[in-house]
Parts: structure tokens; sequence; C-alpha cells
């Protein structure tokens, strides 16, 4: 072999290259300018992020609110979905312009705070205690949720937690305080969830859980060895709260969609949307038009 | 139905109906995806070869700290890449949170220590004899460069696979960093998480027998490369 040789080799190699890689690269790089185009052109709205709960978004309710509004205002609206205790930090550290959460406590602390302004109390559902059709803790029918809690943890029968800090899992706990009880690993599981997976938990594993009416509603043909046991104790009532984040703790925050975004949802229109959404023939929301329950 | 017949019959529907909800949710799981790849390609490469060819003091650190870095857990990847993006973080007048940009960096972060490694591993495993005869025959040291990324491009090829199918079947990461946006950053595999939250269990397969078929698709391709290169 000569260096000749090896100049040859390098040319023809590196033309290999060129001729395959070539045409192959610019087709992918075409494709993905393509795609690019695709997705990105539309009338130049204005772009908010809401952050909300999993359950407003898995239960379908955001679908079917929300492209009226982003019609009207010309707004893009993009929906992160994360439990309520990720929607507040994400609040926090400036990266959603508005909230759409199920926490009333940690509502108003947001507010007082600072990091939020302009809260509303836009609409409710309930919570439900559900379990096993035989259900071995013998709690069904009750009328106390906090007595079914206390009598839970004496039959030691298997309960799932949301254990992620959601607007759903500091309800159960409120209710485990209020009954004084300190839930015991043995038979506390904590799933680490959305409520969809940790229904479906509840339901392999015969066990109890609390969840809210929307989504037990819109998953109920899953779930054929589930029943409600306990419902309608005023404790198990579920707001949910709208509020904007605070425009002057961060100078990229969208105020103005926001704003309009809390004045169209408590307008009529947007309350009487929300009162239309319907799974089967259940009505999952019922609007609040800003009179909070506490 | 049991959810797995459900699954396939929908994918099928999904497919010839051209869903355009789910063709934009593909697209962009391949764009993110292959972009990401290939810039780890083209930065995992040059870095595989200069560890392979140089030595340094701490050289040894260095590549172990590689070898890790090639299982990153995605999820502490993605955290990591929201609190710099975050409106509030360093880079937050970039405004690049919740946006496709987001998830291409992240998944460039995981292919980056996967292209280097197995570049590295596949140019050091090229033969000496090799090697020392383009030395002697007076090779400069960038012809000796190019020989040597001749002789390993199988495994470099290898290398892209690997990155891709990390990639395009990551989910935790992108989740956090791109927020799993309907229309914007929803791809494959966080629809598939949302799909089975909801209890749509026959959707999530669907969209999983998506994923799959054109992954499978992409490494026919692929392969197709790599086998051309060997008969070469």
């Amino acid at each position: 072999m000569s260096g000749e040789r090896f100049k040859k080799l390098a040319i023809c190699f590196i033309k290999h290259i060129g001729d395959t890689m070539k045409k192959h690269i610019a087709i992918i790089l075409g494709l993905m300018i393509l795609f690019t185009g695709c997705v990105g052109q539309k009338k130049e709205p204005t772009k908010m992020i809401l952050a909300s709960t999993t359950s407003t978004q898995d239960s379908g309710l955001l679908d079917y609110i929300l492209p009226v509004f982003s019609e009207k205002y010309n707004v893009d609206v993009q929906v992160v979905a994360v439990g309520s205790g990720q929607a507040f930090e994400i609040g926090k550290k400036g990266d959603a312009d508005v909230l759409l959460v199920h926490s009333p406590a940690d509502e108003l602390k947001f507010v007082d705070e600072g990091w939020g302004v302009n809260r509303k109390c836009v609409m409710y559902n309930d919570y439900v205690i559900v379990g096993p059709k035989e259900d071995p803790a013998g709690i069904a029918g009750m009328k106390d949720a906090v007595s079914a809690f206390q009598k839970m943890a004496e039959m030691k029968v298997t309960f799932i937690s949301r254990g992620d800090n959601s607007g759903t899992q500091k309800k159960e706990l409120s209710i485990w305080k209020k009954a004084s009880i300190a839930p015991d690993k043995a038979w506390y599981l904590e799933s680490g969830t959305g409520m969809g997976n940790t229904l479906t938990m509840t339901q392999e594993k015969k066990a109890y859980t609390i969840t809210d009416r929307a989504t037990l509603a819109s998953m109920v043909d899953k779930l054929p060895d589930l029943a409600i046991m306990v419902e309608g104790d005023k404790i198990l009532l579920n707001p949910y709260g709208v509020m904007a984040v605070n425009p002057e703790k961060f100078p990229t925050i969208n105020g103005k969609d926001a704003m309009n975004f809390i004045e169209w949802i408590m307008s009529d229109e947007g309350q009487d949307l929300i009162a239309s959404y319907k799974k089967g023939s259940q009505q999952l929301f019922i609007p609040l038009h800003g009179n909070c329950m506490t | 139905m049991n959810p797995i017949i459900e699954g396939l019959e929908k994918a099928f529907e999904l497919i010839i109906s051209l869903d355009p909800e789910v063709m934009s949710i593909t697209f962009l799981s391949f764009q993110i995806s292959g972009l990401s790849v290939l810039l780890g390609t083209l930065i995992g490469i040059p870095l595989g070869m200069f560890l392979s060819f140089r030595d340094f003091f701490g050289k040894r650190l260095v590549v172990t700290i590689n070898s890790t870095f090639m299982g990153l857990p995605p999820v502490v990847v993605g955290l990591f890449v929201y609190l710099l993006l975050s409106r509030s973080g360093p880079f937050g007048p970039l405004q690049l949170l919740y946006t496709p940009s987001a998830m291409i960096i992240v998944q460039l972060i995981m292919a980056i220590p996967i292209v280097t490694g197995i570049t590295l591993s596949s140019a050091n495993g090229v033969e000496k004899s090799i090697k020392e005869t383009a030395i002697s025959l007076g090779a400069s040291r960038i012809r000796l460069i190019l020989v040597v990324l001749r002789e390993a491009r199988f495994g470099i090829l290898t290398a892209v696979i690997t990155s891709f199918g990390a990639a395009i079947s990551e989910v935790g990461g992108i989740m956090i960093a791109g927020g799993d946006i309907r229309w914007h950053t929803r791809v494959l595999t966080t629809a598939v998480v949302l799909a089975t939250r909801k209890g749509e269990y026959g959707m999530a397969i669907a969209l999983g027998i998506i994923l799959l078929f054109t992954a499978f698709l992409v490494n026919l391709f692929l392969n197709r490369l790599q086998q051309r290169g060997v008969s070469r």
C-alpha cells in the first residue's frame, strides 16, 4: 500500500459518506422542516399556559371548554396537567400564567404570599369513597366520611392513597387528621400516580380509595368490582379555584390573557358551558358563580 | 372487550384514517428524537474519537463519568432542564420551557454520552495492525482518524440506533420539560401515559403499536445503511 492508495481510500470514503448520507440527511432535514411548518402555522394567537390538575384534563372538561375561549380571544391555551402540588410550584417559578386547581387552603396561601391574584371560585364536584363490592370494612351507606375512615383503619382494610401531594390527597389527609388516625403502612399504600391509575390499582387490589366523582364516572366501565361506599358528606365537597399568577412577580407572565380567561370562565357563558359538560347523562362539575364554599 | 385486541383494531383504524392529532403526535415524536440523535451524533462522534486518540491526565475518570452518564435517569435530566429553562431559572429569558426545543435538549443530553461511549469503544476496538499500518505508511493524523472511523462505522451506527431507541421511547424527562401540551409538546409516549391515566387502554395500546411500527421503519432504514456499510 502506498500513500496514494490511502489518499484514494480516504477520498472514496468521504465520497461514499457524501453520496449516501447527503441524500438521507437532506431528506430527513427536509421532512423535519416540513413538519415544523405544519405544526407551527396559525394566525399568531397569543400563548397562555394553564397549569391545571389531572382531574380536569382526564375528565375531558378542558378539551370541552377551552376551544370556545381560544376562539373568542384568539389565545392558544397550553395545558400542563399535573398534581395540584406541582401546579403551585410551577406557578411560583413563573412557568404558568393561570392556575385551575382544587386545594382551597393552598390556594389561599398562594394568594396571601403574593404569588397569585384574582382568585375566583369556579366550580365544584365531590369526592366519594369507593371500595370492593363485598365491602369487608362494612362502610357502605355511611353518611359520615370521618367515621368511615375510622372504621377502615379499625378493620385494617387496604387503602390506596394518591401519595402525590395532589388536591385529592390533601383532602384525604385532612380526613385522616379529622379522624385522629395516623395511617399504618401495613394497610396504607401510596400509589404515587394520578387518579386513573390509582383507581385501577384499587380495583386490582380489592382496596378502598377516595376519588373525585368525575374521574370515577369516566372510568366506571373499567372498574367492575368497585362501588361507591360513602358519598354526600359535606367534607367530601371538592371546590376548584382559578387564579392568575401575579404578573408583578414575573415580567414574562401573560397577565392580560390570564385575566381575560378568569373573567370568561366566571361569566355566564363559561359557567353554563361547565354545567353542560356531561359524561353519559351525568353532569361532572357544578358551577359556583364565585360563591366560595368556605 | 380485551384492551389488547381493541388496541390492535384501534391502531389500524387510526393509521387508515390518518387521524390528524395522532399524525401530528407521531411526527413530533420523530422530529424531536431524530433531531436530538442527529445533533447528538454530530457532537458525540468527535468526542468519542477524541477520547480514543488523545491521552491526557484524568482521561480514565472522564471515560468512567461518560459511562455513568450513558445510564442517566431521564426524569432527572428532565427536572434539571426544567429548572434551567424555567422563567425564574438562568435560561428563563429564552422562553424555551414547554416547547419542543426543551424536549430536544433533554434527549440530546441523554444521546451524547451514548454516542460518545459507543464510538469510543468501537474506535478502540479497531485492530491495532490497521492503525500501525496506516502510521507506517505515513498517514497524517486526519487520515488515520478517517481510517479508524471507517473501520468503526458499524459500531457508530449501532450508537445511532441505540440512542434513537432510547430517545423515541423516553417519557419521564420530556413530560417534565415539555409539559405534554396537546398539539404542541405531546408525543407518542406521553400520549400513552395520558391515555392510560384516563383508563383508555385500547387507545394507549394503539399509540404504542404506532410507536413500535414507525420505530421499526426507522430501524429498517438504519439497518440497511449498516448492512451496506459492511458489504462495502
